[in-house]
Formats: C-alpha cells, structure tokens, sequence
C-alpha cells in the first residue's frame, strides 16, 4: 500500500476521533483549540546567505534564506528592485513528498508567505535602484525540512526571521562585493500568519500533522501589526463571514505571541 | 580572481597541517518524520541527509523480486554558496554525484533482505564549502543506520589531493579550486574497501599511494565520529528531532 493511499485511510479513521474529542474540547496533544506548540526561531544560521532564520513549531522545521543578486527591473517599474520568494519541500521531510517539479502546495506555500511581505510593503524595493537597468533582487527560500504539521506558519516565521537577519550588501561599480554588508535591510514590520482547520464544526489553531489529515478545510491569515495582509482559504470546503472576522480577532492576538520569538 | 597561495611554512591558506581534518560535528536523529536521519557540519559545509524505507516501490513495475531498490538524491540548495543564488533541483553534477553515492552504499547495505522494496536517501546540501559530496555520503550513511537498515559496514568519506607540490587531506573550497588534484574517497569501516573514488588532476602513482594511507586513515577519524553520533542518538533519545544548524 502507497503513503497515499495509507493516508487517505488514516484521515477517514482521525476525523472521526479528533471530531469526537472536539466536542469535548480536546485534541490529540491536549492542547487548547487556539495555542502554539514549542515554538523556535534561530537567526543567521548559514554564512552563505545574507540572511538566515531556522523556525520550528512542534517539530515542523523550515530553513529560510535571503540571497541578493544584481539584476534587470521590469520593465513597467524601471526604478524598482525585484523580490521574489521560492518554497522547496525537501524529499526527506515527509513519506508523501516526491522529488521533482515543485507541488502545486509547494506554489501555494511561497505565494501566501510572499503575497504577505509584498502587500503591506514590508521591503522597500526603491531602495534596491543601484543604476538604470540594474537592481537588486531579492530571493527570499523557504526549505522545508520536516513535516510535522502546519508549514505554512512555520515558513512565514523563518522568513521574517530571515529578512529580520539580513544584510543589505555592498555594492560596488555595479556588482555585489560578497562577505561586506551595507547595513541592515530595512522592515516596516513584521509579517506572520496564523493558520487554522475546521473539524466538523470546529476550528483550531497550528494543527499538527495528525490533525490536518483530519481537516475539510484550512484558513491562512496573514498579518502585520494590526492590520491583516493576506489570507488564503484552501481545502473543499466551505467558511462563513462571521468564521473569517472571529478568527481575524483570534489572529491578531496570536501572531502577535509569535513575534515575541523573533 | 588570482590563485591564492595555498601552502606555506607548512601550513594551509586555513592555517592546518598537511593530515588535519577541518572541525567535523556530526548529529544523529535529527528529523522527526523520517526514519532516520542525519546532521554534519564540516568546516563550512551544512548537509543534512533523511531515509525513508524500506517501504514500497513506485513504480511498482520498476521493482526488483530479489533485493530493494536503493535511491540516493543528492541536491544543493540554491543559497549554498557565497556567490550568486543558483537554480534548484538536479543538475548534471549532482546526478552524477547521487550515481556515484548509490554505488558507495550499495555494496554495504543488505538489499537482498528486502525483496521489492525501495530505500530513498535524500541529502540537501544547506552550505557548501568544498568536499560536499563526501559530507553528503558521510551523513546519508549515517541516517541510513539510524533508520535501523542492516548495513554490512559502516562507510566513511573524505577528499585527499595536491597542492602547491603538497599532499594534503580534507580539501577545502579554494584548496579545491586551486590545487593540482582532488581525490575524494570513501571506505567501508571493516575491510578497508574503497566504495567511492574519484580523481581529477595530475599525480604520480607514488603520490596516488601516499594520497590513498592517508585518506584511509582520515575515514577512520569520520567513523569514529559517526559511531559517537549514533551511540549518542541512542543515549539521549528524548534529543531526537532537534536540529541545530
């Protein structure tokens, strides 16, 4: 039998449990519906980067990387830096990952954590005009290690903490002069998201591998301080509008808890 | 830019004797949702490699009725080096770096005791400062034995070479850009068999034989950091899964 396969049987016999321990208000791990496991974030782990966060929450683990490298702006925005943001589910962090093209969850993973630091203009790109017709660019990777549930939360944090890391590079006669910074990258916040699954009726908070293979839905609420700066709902199933604005209340005070680690 | 100087007053452009292995650091159980897994940090190098199996093979036509499938995937992140971000996925040098992985393992790992199976091996280069497959094959062997698969022996690597007239063990990033030959090597712990051996550059055959004791000899400095990984995995097994880069 595939992983797949054991999968697909495994989700039917858990959503019947986890819906039955819900109604008691209970998970798997004993947790409340709205908490954070061990939560960790390890900044400037790699030399090779210019920025660098390794962020854990409950065992799920992604490396995130900042890399900058001269190029050409686009066209409509001649004055403007590029940034750009890549997600790897590395082959050995779960028995489900293939190697290969990247996953259409892969996509979605990068775009939700880019949509969030590109929305509410995080970065400057103006600030990465080096001449006309060359820029900097941005790459921010998101590598994930291990697969223990809730990736999504855990790679927004490793690639704040990225960026919280990086250093803008020096520049000189048009290329980067590698190993010398030109300060600190400038942020205007924070941008985290707060992830939850509905189970039956109910929703709970960073849910771990066991309970997403549980889940009819997933919501994905990207914040900075005090204001929301991408959402994504995925899953077939459906949410009302009153879910979406009480989860947003529980979002904000959420994320905020994980900021503290950054 | 210009070759540096790359051996004087008999040491290294990183200040090492000739025999001196760059600082190793070698961690066991590192991943929580693979079978088994592993961490080494040598000198600049970040590798960390993870095994799932044996478990079953897909395509199920490809399968093998007599012994497992053994996969090995080598692959380098594309912020592993200094220099400008690279492209992810294979490429021509790390398909044939994850061939020549393979054929290292797979004379040490009992396949046959696994009819119709399949071994994966993944290894993510993080960092990379020279001597990355070896540390690549020095962690994949080690997540293969902390995934509980019968191994024969133990397989230890290494890169020995030439430069500046000098031989020397454990080359590092500009050693191997710059020097005259590059040799990395790998062993098995018992019999001493050679299970990976590549070369590029000149040498003498009395230079190959002095490069070859001395490479062996320095395998047998990794095992020894590999067994102490593993006792120690099994030692503090609450520790499992934490990675610390």
């Amino acid at each position: 039998m595939g992983e797949e396969t054991k999968i697909k049987i495994l989700r039917e016999v858990r959503k019947d449990f986890l819906q039955n321990q819900l109604e008691e208000g209970a998970r798997f791990d004993e947790r409340g519906l709205n908490d954070w496991r061990a939560v960790r974030v390890d900044k400037g782990v790699l030399d090779s980067a210019e920025g660098s966060a390794l962020a854990e929450i409950g065992g799920t683990k992604v490396l995130a990387a900042v890399k900058f490298d001269i190029m050409t702006p686009f066209a409509d925005r001649p004055e403007e830096g590029v940034f750009m943001t890549g997600a790897e589910f590395v082959p050995f962090a779960s028995p489900v990952f293939e190697p290969g093209p990247p996953s259409e969850e892969s996509i979605e993973l990068a775009r939700v954590v880019d949509r969030g630091i590109r929305s509410a203009e995080v970065i400057d790109v103006k600030n990465f005009f080096i001449e006309e017709g060359k820029v900097l660019g941005l790459f921010i990777d998101l590598w994930v290690l291990d697969q223990r549930g809730n990736m999504m939360d855990t790679a927004a944090l490793a690639a704040c903490g990225a960026l919280l890391d990086a250093k803008m590079p020096k520049v000189e006669d048009g290329a980067i002069i590698r190993n010398e910074s030109a300060g600190p990258l400038e942020m205007k916040y924070k941008p985290l998201t707060t992830s939850f699954i509905k189970v039956g009726k109910n929703f709970l908070m960073d849910p771990s591998i066991e309970e997403e293979h549980a889940q009819d839905m997933a919501i994905t609420l990207g914040t900075v301080e005090g204001k929301v700066s991408s959402i994504q709902k995925s899953g077939a199933s459906s949410i009302t509008r009153d879910e979406v604005l009480a989860l947003t209340d529980i979002a904000f005070e959420k994320s905020d808890e994980l900021r503290k680690y950054l | 830019m210009d070759k540096p100087e790359l051996f004087k007053d008999g040491k290294r452009i990183d200040g090492r004797t000739p025999k001196e292995l760059r600082p190793l650091k070698i961690e066991a159980g590192v991943l929580e949702e693979a079978s088994g897994s592993a961490y080494v940090e040598w000198g600049g190098n970040k590798v960390v490699a993870g095994v799932y199996g044996p478990r079953e093979c897909i395509p199920k036509h490809g399968a093998d009725p007599y012994k497992a499938l053994l996969k090995v995937r080598y692959t380098m992140a594309p912020f592993c080096s200094k220099s400008e971000h690279g492209r992810s996925g294979p490429n021509r040098r790390s398909r044939e770096i994850s061939k020549v992985l393979r054929e290292a393992f797979e004379p040490v790992v009992m396949l046959n005791q696994f009819p119709k199976t399949q071994i994966d091996v993944y290894v993510e280069v993080l960092q990379a400062e020279g001597g990355t497959r070896v540390s690549a094959l020095t962690a994949a062997a080690v997540a293969l034995a902390d995934a509980g698969i019968p191994m024969k022996e133990m397989v230890s690597g290494v890169a020995v070479g030439k430069l500046d007239g000098q031989l020397v063990v454990d080359l590092g990033k500009d050693e191997d850009n710059y020097g005259e030959s590059d040799v990395p090597m790998a062993i098995t712990s018992k019999g001493k068999e050679l299970v990976l051996l590549q070369m590029d550059g000149l040498l003498t055959r009395e230079e190959l034989a002095r490069n070859l004791d001395e490479g062996i000899e320095a395998c047998e400095k990794v095992y020894e950091l590999q067994a102490q990984a593993l006792r120690k995995s099994y030692e503090s097994a609450h520790e499992r899964g934490k990675l610390r880069l």
